[in-house]
């Protein structure tokens, strides 16, 4: 019989930072994210958390699914806070004999992270305190009842910017947090998604490497604010990174890397159609996303490619 | 252990006493009056005279906010605001609360906007009296950075844990010199033991900050903060004893001026107090039976010690530093409320003055008593007087 050898390129610990018996909906792509950014970060992290679903979901007195120490306070604040917390521990290591070596972490939405909690993010990013700053995104104010934000894509309907007879809904374009952080000139950004367990842990640790601030923006796909199956969750994520609506990349000290670079992208109906935030769209304003979505993509393409020329 | 007299800028005495306390994190945002402080600490920071993290923030919320990350994990926190910035930190203070994080915070005192107004009044620590913040008012400079001390002392007391804020008059504190003494470091250290929060963020030990509570647990929460806040009480007293014993300089709850035998009392808070005791010394000298009461502590609110400095009164008048539009005032409201399950009450009459830096002298608060008992004498005390308005 033949000796077999095992080839096991990409291992995950077991060990679980926040616990199962939370309260997310089924399918939820947001706590799915977290839950690997929580294992690649491992015990050694403080979490300081936005008000929203995640908090919503795991921390209802006197329960709790952190297994890491956690802090939330307000909707607007997180970064504020994790600032406070690194320069805390900068401290306590200086004058007080603190010998831990432990990673500050603040996360928040995309309500509050590319609104509400804008200026705090900015802030803190630009003071350098060395914190990772992620952004699960699901392109709502989904634990208030879908309401648009600043990170809804264009076309979606949702409970402030509805689709009506007179309405297409969102009728802006996505904010760019991504290009918003990079522009802050700090070392490590990068993109990614729900359905791409790797990509979001091998971030998280490259960001963990960094000396400042890092911000890692996910897109976590969200079965009731997108109106779609909650079966769809990693297919919906898939889809929006092979159509190229959300294009993964890394901009490390300013330069940019594609990660999934796809030969041929599929047409964004693929995505459109599943969702029923999208139901609403005629075929002119399919076409009108397809053309921003490829306008957008080549930007970064060219960004990377760039890269490459240097 | 202290210093011989000198004169300083009050402003720079408090981060004087921010430094002797040995301050590990201060975050903090400019706003008039209070940036002499905190410019005087990034200074003590830049110069190596006080190893801390000065965070020099984008805004008062994210001020307040940056202090309770670095009192959640164990280190000990400063901050000073005032006015705008403080209704801005608002919704984090009542936070810091909540958390037990014991955080300091030096208010200089000001007004309201609008119309903009850079002077003093109380309008802004009215706004944040519900916060369950621990609530002490200064005189002068040297209440100021003795209170600072004695602040830090009881905010991070085992039995405490909560945030203190000491309020102190913009400009007419915050911008005055005056001579005062300082404390040395050897003193200093004896007096205020090390910080350490019982429940901090570690990931040796992890804890969840901040869950959600629904209605059923809610109430309870609130009850909790309520007691711990009403408690804090004989820590706070222990304290300003001990602090007495140490300088000779000894605080209370609700202080007295020549009350004694006074039929007519005057309530006030904060630096006027000092201009009515010369009003008081005048009148008294005329024969007159008036006194002066004045509440240091302003959160908890002093229930028994207030009925007891004004028990032999027949007349009280209260002067607030700020409004509550549409309603009675804020300082006279509480002591209204306090006097009436009383079955002797003394006739209380209800003045607004010194607002946005408007001041009353030693005269005026003459001017203020009269018309005051003028008020008591034709049975007219239902209405607010508005000291000096022109109309």
């Amino acid at each position: 019989m033949e000796t077999l050898s095992i080839y096991a390129p990409k291992l995950v610990i077991n060990r679980e930072y926040i616990a199962s018996g939370h309260r997310a909906c089924s399918g939820c792509g947001e706590v799915l994210a977290v839950r690997y950014v929580c294992k690649a970060l491992g015990r050694n992290t403080i979490i300081s958390n936005a008000t929203g679903c995640m908090e919503i979901i795991s921390t209802p007195l006197p329960e709790t699914a952190w297994e890491v120490p956690w802090i939330h306070t307000l909707f607007e604040n997180t970064s504020a806070v994790a600032s406070g917390i690194e320069s805390g521990l900068k401290a306590l290591k200086r004058k007080h004999g603190y010998i831990k070596e432990v990673k500050v972490v603040a996360m928040g939405g995309d309500g509050a992270t590319a609104d509400i909690g804008l200026q705090s993010l900015s802030g803190a990013m630009e003071r350098g305190h060395d914190f990772l700053y992620v952004c699960y995104d699901n392109e709502a104010y989904m634990n208030t009842g879908i309401q648009r934000s600043s990170a809804t894509p264009f076309g979606a309907s949702t409970t402030t910017a509805p689709a009506g007879k007179v309405s297409m809904g969102q009728h802006t374009q996505k904010k760019n947090m991504a290009a918003i952080a990079a522009a802050h000139g700090i070392p490590y950004v990068a993109t990614s998604c729900s359905s791409y367990p790797f990509d979001i842990m091998s971030k998280v640790e490259k960001a963990m490497k960094v000396k400042g601030p890092s911000y890692i923006n996910i897109l976590s796909v969200c079965p009731t604010g997108w109106r779609c199956a909650s079966n769809l969750t990693i297919k919906l994520g898939r889809l929006a990174v092979e159509t190229g609506i959300f294009p993964m990349y890394e901009i490390e000290n300013g330069k940019y890397t594609l990660n999934i670079d796809l030969p041929k992208l599929r047409p964004v109906e693929d995505y459109l159609k599943l969702q029923g935030r999208f139901r609403h769209l005629d075929k002119d304003k399919t076409a009108e996303i397809q053309e921003k979505v490829l306008d957008e993509y080549n930007k970064v393409k060219r960004l990377a490619a760039g890269n490459k020329a240097k | 252990m202290t210093s011989k007299r000198i004169g300083i800028e009050s402003s720079l005495a408090i981060a004087e006493a921010v430094r002797l306390a040995n301050v590990d994190v201060i975050a903090a945002y400019p706003i008039t009056p209070q940036t002499h402080i905190v410019e005087g600490l990034a200074e003590m920071v830049a110069n190596g005279h006080l190893d801390a993290e000065y965070i020099p923030v984008e805004s008062e919320h994210s001020a307040m906010s940056s202090c309770l990350g670095s009192s959640a994990v164990g280190a000990r926190t400063f901050t000073a605001t005032a006015s705008q910035g403080l209704i801005l930190m608002h919704e984090v203070l009542l936070v810091a609360a909540s958390l037990h994080l014991p955080i300091v915070m030096v208010v200089a005192n000001r007004a309201l906007s609008g119309p903009l107004n850079i002077w003093g009044d109380h309008s802004d620590a009215m706004v944040t009296r519900d916060s369950g913040w621990i609530q002490i008012f200064v005189e002068n400079g040297q209440q100021a950075f003795d209170q600072v001390l004695c602040a830090f002392r009881i905010a991070e007391h085992q039995d405490v844990l909560l945030p203190t804020i000491i309020n102190v008059d913009g400009f007419h504190i915050s911008h005055v010199i005056e001579p005062m003494y300082f404390l040395d470091q050897k003193a200093v250290d004896g007096f205020l033991p090390p910080y350490k929060h019982p429940h901090a963020l570690d990931p040796d030990k992890p804890v969840t900050m901040g869950c959600f509570a629904m209605p059923n647990l809610y109430t309870e929460s609130r009850k909790a903060l309520d007691t711990s806040l009403r408690e804090s009480k004989k820590v706070i007293l222990d304290t300003w004893q001990k602090f007495g014993g140490m300088t000779g300089r000894y605080y209370n709850e609700v202080e007295t001026y020549k009350s004694e035998n006074a039929e007519t009392l005057l309530i006030t808070m904060g630096s006027y107090s000092e201009n009515a005791m010369e009003a008081v010394d005048k009148m008294q000298s005329e024969g007159r039976k008036v006194g002066l009461v004045r509440i240091r502590l302003w959160r908890p609110f002093p229930y028994t010690a207030l009925l007891e400095a004004v028990s032999g009164a027949k007349n009280i008048i209260v002067l607030d530093r700020a409004m509550s539009l549409g309603g009675p005032p804020p300082v006279c409201s509480e002591i209204r409320s306090a006097l009436y399950p009383q079955a002797k009450r003394p006739q209380v009459v209800s003045v607004v003055g010194g607002l946005g830096g408007r001041d009353i002298s030693p005269d005026d608060f003459e001017k203020l008593i009269d018309i005051g008992l003028g008020r008591i004498k034709f049975g007219d005390t239902a209405e607010t007087i508005m000291f000096g308005v022109r109309e």
